[in-house]
């Protein structure tokens, strides 16, 4: 059995990245050490505290020669431009949620909004990355399901 | 501490679209959500989305639209308000011109998205949103 055990998303700062999804997120940080024998490479993992075998790693566009200039300086924009990647993220109370996150700070781009499958929002990292928030109808929470049409 | 890109903050401003389609915002509305002038934000926001501000807020208001007309019972002068236009004609104009429908040809056409897919809804709002370049960015129209 193949299972999910960790993402990745790219981060412009890694102590606000951590920052954010500890202190206005709640999640935990799994692991955060740096490695001068690997030019100083951060490695900073965090987790949603309910899953602790899911991870994401908040990582740093590396300079060249590991990355181009070229595609560092694309990649950066990309992400904040908030075209790089997305989290879904669910909630078993996404109003609670909702007005904790704001209460943080978190701005929302949409607001808990009812959908056919439950209730969505988004709002984004402060590097640019997309987190979708939502609660899903028990009907629609298994994605044990392939949709295809 | 590493400062975000500066497409950061032209994201904040396509975020307030994305927010506060329904209100009647604008262009002015997104450039001070950026902290730019409105010149110098029209510009910026073109080179990095590849589409003017006013288009994206039109854009953007026409997709919740083909939402509210494929997801409701709402008439179409309700739709037009709800996502923050108030000439319907225009709305029905500007509809048909993207669209190829007019906002009921569109509804008649359509069934509800959600009963042939469970798709999340940014990838939903993403994709239904079509690209409108001929607006102008300077004239007037373009706040609507």
């Amino acid at each position: 059995m193949i299972s999910l055990s960790m993402t990745q998303i790219w981060v412009h700062d890694q102590d606000v990245a951590k920052d954010f999804y500890t202190t206005k997120l709640g999640w935990e940080v799994r692991q955060d050490s740096s490695f001068a024998e690997l030019g100083g490479f951060r490695f900073l993992t965090v987790g949603p505290p309910a899953q602790p075998n899911i991870s994401v790693a908040l990582l740093v566009i590396p300079p060249p020669p590991i990355f181009p200039e070229e595609d560092g300086a694309a990649l950066k924009a990309l992400v904040a431009k908030g075209r790089a990647s997305s989290l879904f993220l669910s909630s078993d109370d996404i109003q609670a949620d909702f007005e904790a996150l704001k209460a943080r700070g978190i701005e929302f781009y949409e607001e808990p909004t009812e959908y056919p499958y439950g209730t969505d929002s988004g709002f984004h990292d402060p590097s640019g990355n997309a987190i979708r928030l939502a609660q899903v109808k028990p009907e629609f929470s298994s994605s044990r399901q392939a949709i295809s049409v | 501490m590493a400062y975000p890109e500066p497409e950061r903050h032209l994201l904040r401003a396509r975020d307030l679209a994305d927010t506060r389609y329904a209100a009647p915002i604008d262009v002015t509305d997104m450039a001070a959500a950026a902290g730019l002038s409105r010149a110098h934000f029209t510009r910026s926001f073109t080179d990095a989305f590849g589409e003017s501000p006013g288009a994206y807020l039109l854009t953007r208001r026409l997709e919740r639209a083909t939402a509210l007309l494929r997801n409701t019972d709402y008439s179409v002068t309700q739709v037009c308000f709800e996502v923050g236009l108030s000439s319907v004609g225009s709305f029905t104009t500007s509809f048909k011109r993207i669209y190829g429908q007019t906002p009921t040809q569109y509804r008649a056409a359509y069934p509800p998205a959600a009963t042939w897919a469970i798709v999340p809804s940014c990838l939903v709002q993403e994709h239904a949103r079509r690209q409108n370049r001929t607006i102008r960015e300077d004239s007037p129209a373009s706040a609507g």
